[in-house]
């Protein structure tokens, strides 16, 4: 009887402890599987920068039209130090980052707004949907030298552009967000006694917000371009204005300096988007945000 | 006055809280194809429910088995005929009804709690009301301590027990459900199965119940309609006089009187099933 219950005793101890071994065995794989990781991407961007140096110093790439890292550096510091000639980067930053975001916003909402409301109207996506089409498939960038004509060289036309980037590409994901609702769920809550605004608000919208906020973080890229080229185009202040100075005197390093700035804020606004997503989908599977986070 | 009333839970005084008479007179439905042609789903199907009733419809594949129940909810309109709920004409959607889909409908992005409140919540019930009566439900469908899961995390006899919590807590006059064991595997049918029955013998709505299954079929109503294939109206009707309650649905498989019935129901749909599937076989 005692050795039977020692013999089970040991036989439990031994179990409990090859199940610690293989825990501390899986640890310890994954962390040499993120230190490797790590180690590939630090060495990815020391081969391409310290080759971009290389070459440059060498003189066997042009560094008067390439433009140089070191030299990147030195003058995105001078741009944070000395500030440009429109003012300082801060100020110029705030514009451009103003005018992407304002034109974010109004694009998304004008595009979810829409996405909705063709998506749930049969007869109304029937006839508006050609033109869309239509309008989507003209280079809208160019639609900028109609803004600036148009509207001046201030802060507006940048926003018009940005939002109509934007819009699209919001618009689209909502309109098919809602095409793709279950019609099971509708038909729920239709015999439940909803209200056509209750469908909406219980069922439309929150199951075409998927579609719509994996939108979002394509669309803030797209804001930035529409600010940009808007202000490369024409304007008093902004990043974009930097950018055609620069090019206007052959000064690639400060072109790339601000495309490294812009960098650094859409990643910001990539960020604060996943924030927002986490909080919005939390009720998702979990093996769907891992696939998006590639 | 079926059911006494300690046995209902408590709120919503404007839901008619008996079973209703379900009433179908001559009820055709045709779609239009994209193409502009007409399809002829069912063909003056006639039909009643008792108050309080729980009457399968048994068909093959495609014979409008779910358009049957669309019209009764008042989801679409009938193109000929009528549907009467409790002596009133159906236009729009019927009162006190609650659906049951073979896909659980429930809303991924709220939890358990609140898929369940919405019922009561689109009635205008206060939402503190709303959340007793819906901790109440689940506890009765044995899923207390489940309240803050969203229905991913859930298995799959777990999701169709909440479902049949947001289906039952409005204490609907009519339950429809299409086909809503389909996808269980065997065991967490039956167990459903028993569930279900308990349930509706508490509140004692009346059911309209679609399935493939014929044992579930017999098993659980007092009434079998059997469908004819496309397009599709009724073929034979089956009073089942087993006795109430039924208890465990899998031991009563066994009983003579049930395996009796379910021979003569099954001589009846043999000849639709085969005729739908040579249907499809030379469509196909």
């Amino acid at each position: 009887m005692t050795a039977l219950t020692h013999n089970e005793t040991r036989k439990g101890e031994k179990a409990v402890d090859t199940e610690a071994a293989a825990k501390d065995a899986g640890r310890l794989k994954a962390r040499r599987r993120s230190t490797s990781i790590w180690i590939g991407r630090i060495a990815l961007a020391v081969a391409v920068v310290g080759g971009w140096q290389w070459f440059t110093t060498e003189g066997w790439v042009d560094k008067f039209f390439f433009g140089q890292p070191s030299e990147i550096w030195d003058s995105l510091v001078r741009l944070f130090t000395e500030g440009t000639a429109f003012g300082t980067i801060w100020e110029n930053l705030g514009v451009t980052a103003q005018e992407a975001f304002l034109g974010f916003l109004l694009g998304t909402t004008v595009g979810v707004v829409l996405g909705i409301l063709l998506g749930s109207n049969k007869y109304l996506s029937a006839v508006v949907g050609p033109y869309i089409r239509i309008v989507n498939s003209i280079p809208r960038i160019v639609l900028g030298s109609i803004f600036i004509v148009a509207f001046g060289l201030g802060v507006f036309p940048k926003i018009l552009l940005a939002a109509v980037l934007v819009f699209f590409v919001v618009f689209f994901n909502a309109f098919q967000g809602v095409r793709e609702v279950d019609q099971n769920l509708v038909a729920n809550v239709r015999v439940l006694g909803a209200s056509p605004y209750q469908v909406a608000m219980h069922v439309t919208i929150p199951s075409a917000m998927t579609w719509i906020i994996a939108s979002l973080h394509t669309a803030f890229g797209f804001a930035i371009i529409g600010a940009l080229v808007a202000e490369v185009l024409g304007a008093q202040k902004g990043i974009g204005l930097i950018i055609s100075q620069a090019q206007g005197t052959f000064d690639p390093n400060t072109v790339f300096a601000c495309m490294v700035i812009i960098a650094v804020v859409t990643l910001f606004a990539e960020s604060l988007i996943n924030m927002l997503e986490h909080r919005l989908l939390k009720w998702r599977p979990p093996n769907r945000s891992e696939a998006q986070a590639i | 006055m079926k059911t006494p009333h300690t046995a209902r839970p408590p709120g919503l005084p404007h839901i008619a809280g008996e079973g209703a008479r379900i009433e179908v007179t001559g009820l055709t439905k045709r779609y239009l194809t994209p193409k502009g042609e007409t399809f002829t789903a069912i063909r003056d199907v006639s039909m009643t429910v008792e108050a309080g009733q729980f009457c399968s419809i048994v068909g093959p594949t495609g014979c409008g088995k779910s358009t049957t129940l669309a019209q009764v909810s008042g989801l679409e309109h009938p193109s000929a005929g009528s549907v009467k709920v409790g002596g009133n004409l159906v236009e729009g959607i019927t009162n006190g009804v609650s659906y049951m889909f073979q896909a659980d409908a429930l809303f991924p992005w709220k939890s358990v709690l609140s898929n369940v409140m919405m019922g009561p919540i689109l009635l205008g019930m206060p939402k503190r009301e709303a959340t007793d009566l819906a901790r109440d439900w689940l506890r009765r469908v044995g899923l207390a301590g489940f309240e803050d899961r969203y229905p991913h995390q859930l298995s799959g006899g777990m999701r169709k027990r909440v479902a049949m919590a947001a289906a039952l807590i409005n204490n609907p006059r009519i339950l429809l459900m299409d086909e809503p064991f389909g996808a269980l595997d065997v065991q967490t049918k039956a167990i459903m199965q028993n569930e279900l029955l308990k349930l509706w013998e508490e509140l004692r709505p009346s059911v309209l119940f679609i399935t493939h299954d014929l044992d579930e079929a017999v098993a659980l109503s007092d009434r079998v309609v059997i469908m004819t294939s496309s397009p599709g109206s009724i073929k034979d009707v089956f009073d089942i006089d087993l006795p109430r309650p039924r208890g465990n649905v899998q031991e009563i498989r066994h009983e003579e009187q049930f395996l009796d019935l379910q021979g003569r129901i099954w001589e009846s749909l043999k000849d639709e099933v085969t005729r739908a599937y040579a249907l499809t076989a030379g469509a196909a």
